[in-house]
């Protein structure tokens, strides 16, 4: 799922640690003890704040329903082929609890299966974005001197540079595949969070321990993965959450404009099908009125969650 | 703030500048398709004249030369010709400049008002009723994708309400002169630029609303209430000024997403400025015209950023390096 809480919860279980029996516990059982205590105190606090968890349960309830649409709604009433028989532009009666659009295809089965592809491409689109803002936070804030200096010009001229209009001009010379379109809203979005994680990554560095290990012969591959990765996780994982919203807003946008994947249904075409078909002059509401909504109720419930994490991991932030 | 800041952001935005020109001369060379195909599409051409067509488009020089020859003719002011009309794309943006300036100028001057005062309303008073009302407004219209705002808009004040025209910028019957055109205009405004103003007020009030909550705990606040200040006046004078410098930037950078909604906005309400262009282009596959309004876009922000980023440095002395 994706809450960090959760995710983290599961993995720090797995590994045998037997801590207090054994006489000399070692390093690792030592490391993750620690893990397994601060998630659980990560989590108690996260239980605290009111919006989170409402955010939280409105992204499993999406999660459960994109996972479980076939067993909801059938695929068959999204493919303009087989609703040939039903009603066109039909308002939301017993039948068609959403309506019908202009082909015919059932509103409440669009929904149902646009969830899949909204939800995956934000999620997927926005993990990626993170992977390249870490890579290039780490490694500009770790290594410094020339390094620094080059990704940190790429990553301020890729802040700068209008998104949207980036991505169109990738996806129109490019493909309209579904990895294409999540490649393009990941490698137009990192900037933000790679600044992000290079500052922390310039604090975590001057700490002792890392002094410590490097003076004990550590190289930087083991002090980049064993000291500063798990240092600048709780802030990897808190932009997670808050870069899934503008990955699944970017997706609609994109899609809306024509350009989004070619495979599959999604909330952002839902919205361009119902534009196309004149639904707002025909005052066909039920056109775009579920899908819009579903997106601003995953991105808000997404904002919620990131916005509750940031406030565990940052004291300075609860009184807001 | 010296020459030599100046000199140092002039000289940052020009390097964001050339990567910018950079990414978009490799988009261009990732375009499989051959151009003068495209052009030629369903005409009969002769193997000369595409020779001499591919020769004018010098497509079988170098990578390296052909980008030295794009810039070249980039610092002329040549971004080429658009493949829909056959016109420079320069002529073409320019003749479209005007409604985008407009309609991205008027609502980020609103949408910056109205959420710079709603952020410091809120923040002055955490946890207020207003601050609840107005953070969760906000937000929710910040979660909001422009295509179902514009949607929602349109089917409310323009189907339902029939208060507004459905698109364009004139009603094309109607011979209007003068001020009362600027008003017919103005109306056909009203809409698309309600959408981006609520669209993106969003993050001018979570902005100022965290900038004031931060100053708010500044010790010159103390003083001045200590001073026997009211805390209206204390607010005005003392937080208020203080806490708008982040606002500058984000203006700026603002620009940068509205011009993304503004793509969308225009598209849907058929608003004939460079974002209905840019969706114009996309339909057609007018490589030319969208890589030059990808340009343009981007130097507006780059310019604009930079402008931005001079005036927080004249404003705030202790920004002096970086």
């Amino acid at each position: 799922m994706t809450a960090p809480g959760a995710a983290q919860a599961p993995s720090a279980q797995t590994p045998s640690a037997p801590i207090p029996s054994a006489p000399i516990p070692s390093a690792r059982g030592l490391a993750w003890a620690r893990r397994r205590r601060s998630v659980g105190i990560f989590w108690a606090e996260f239980r605290r704040s009111r919006a989170g968890m409402i955010g939280l349960a409105v992204l499993i309830v999406s999660a459960l329903v994109a996972l479980l649409a076939p067993l909801l709604v059938d695929y068959g009433d999204t493919v303009p082929i087989n609703t040939i028989s039903n009603p066109e532009r039909d308002p939301p009666s017993f039948d068609f609890p959403l309506g019908t659009d202009d082909k015919g295809r059932s509103m409440i089965a669009l929904l149902v299966w646009g969830a899949r592809t909204s939800l995956l491409v934000g999620l997927v689109a926005a993990t990626l974005s993170i992977v390249i803002g870490a890579a290039v936070g780490i490694a500009a804030g770790y290594f410094g001197g020339w390094i620094d200096q080059v990704l940190s010009r790429i990553e301020e001229a890729f802040l700068v540079i209008p998104t949207i209009p980036l991505a169109i001009v990738m996806v129109a010379v490019l493909n309209r595949d579904l990895t294409t379109i999540i490649f393009v809203i990941g490698i137009t979005s990192w900037a933000g969070s790679a600044r992000l994680i290079r500052a922390q990554t310039l604090t975590v560095k001057e700490r002792l321990y890392v002094d410590r290990a490097r003076a004990l012969g550590a190289g930087s591959w083991h002090i980049v993965t064993r000291h500063l990765l798990p240092n600048v996780m709780p802030i990897i994982l808190a932009n997670l959450t808050l870069t899934v919203p503008s990955a699944i807003l970017s997706e609609a946008t994109l899609s809306f404009l024509g350009i989004g994947p070619f495979e599959g249904i999604s909330w952002g075409k839902t919205l361009q099908a119902a534009a196309t078909a004149s639904a707002v002059k025909l005052g066909n509401w039920w056109f775009f009125l579920p899908a819009g909504l579903a997106i601003t109720t995953v991105v808000l419930a997404f904002t919620m969650v990131g916005n509750a994490i940031e406030q565990v991991l940052n004291p300075k932030l609860r009184e807001r | 703030m010296t020459l030599r800041t100046i000199l140092r952001r002039s000289l940052l935005a020009v390097v964001t500048l050339f990567i910018t020109v950079l990414l978009n001369f490799l988009l261009l060379r990732v375009v499989r398709t051959d151009p003068v195909a495209t052009m030629t599409r369903g005409r009969k051409v002769s193997a000369e004249k595409r020779a001499e067509l591919r020769e004018k488009f010098g497509l079988d020089d170098s990578t390296v030369v052909q980008f030295l020859k794009y810039l070249k003719e980039l610092l002329k002011g040549n971004l080429g010709y658009s493949f829909q009309t056959g016109r420079p794309v320069t002529t073409e943006i320019f003749s479209k400049i005007w409604p985008t300036i407009s309609l991205i100028g008027i609502s980020t001057l609103l949408s910056a008002i109205i959420g710079i005062w709603l952020g410091i309303r809120a923040g002055w008073r955490p946890g207020s009723a207003f601050d609840r009302l107005s953070t969760g407004t906000t937000m929710l219209f910040y979660s909001t994708s422009d295509a179902f705002l514009g949607l929602l808009l349109a089917y409310l004040f323009t189907s339902r309400l029939q208060w507004f025209p459905t698109g364009g910028i004139v009603d094309p019957r109607s011979d209007a002169v003068g001020l009362q055109k600027l008003f017919e205009q103005l109306h056909h405004m009203v809409l698309p630029a309600t959408v981006l103003t609520v669209g993106y007020l969003g993050q001018y009030s979570l902005v100022m609303r965290a900038s004031i909550l931060e100053t708010s705990k500044e010790d010159f606040l103390t003083l001045a209430r200590a001073k026997g200040s009211t805390d209206d006046y204390v607010r005005r004078r003392h937080a208020v000024p203080n806490a708008m410098l982040p606002s500058i930037t984000l203006t700026a950078l603002s620009i940068g997403y509205v011009l993304g909604g503004s793509i969308v906005i225009e598209t849907l309400f058929t608003w004939p400025g460079l974002g209905l262009a840019f969706s114009r282009a996309l339909g057609a596959q007018d490589f030319p015209m969208l890589q030059g309004l990808f340009l343009v876009s981007s130097a507006s922000v780059i310019v604009l950023t930079l402008l931005a980023d001079l005036l927080y440095a004249r404003l705030d002395p202790r920004v002096r390096i970086a």
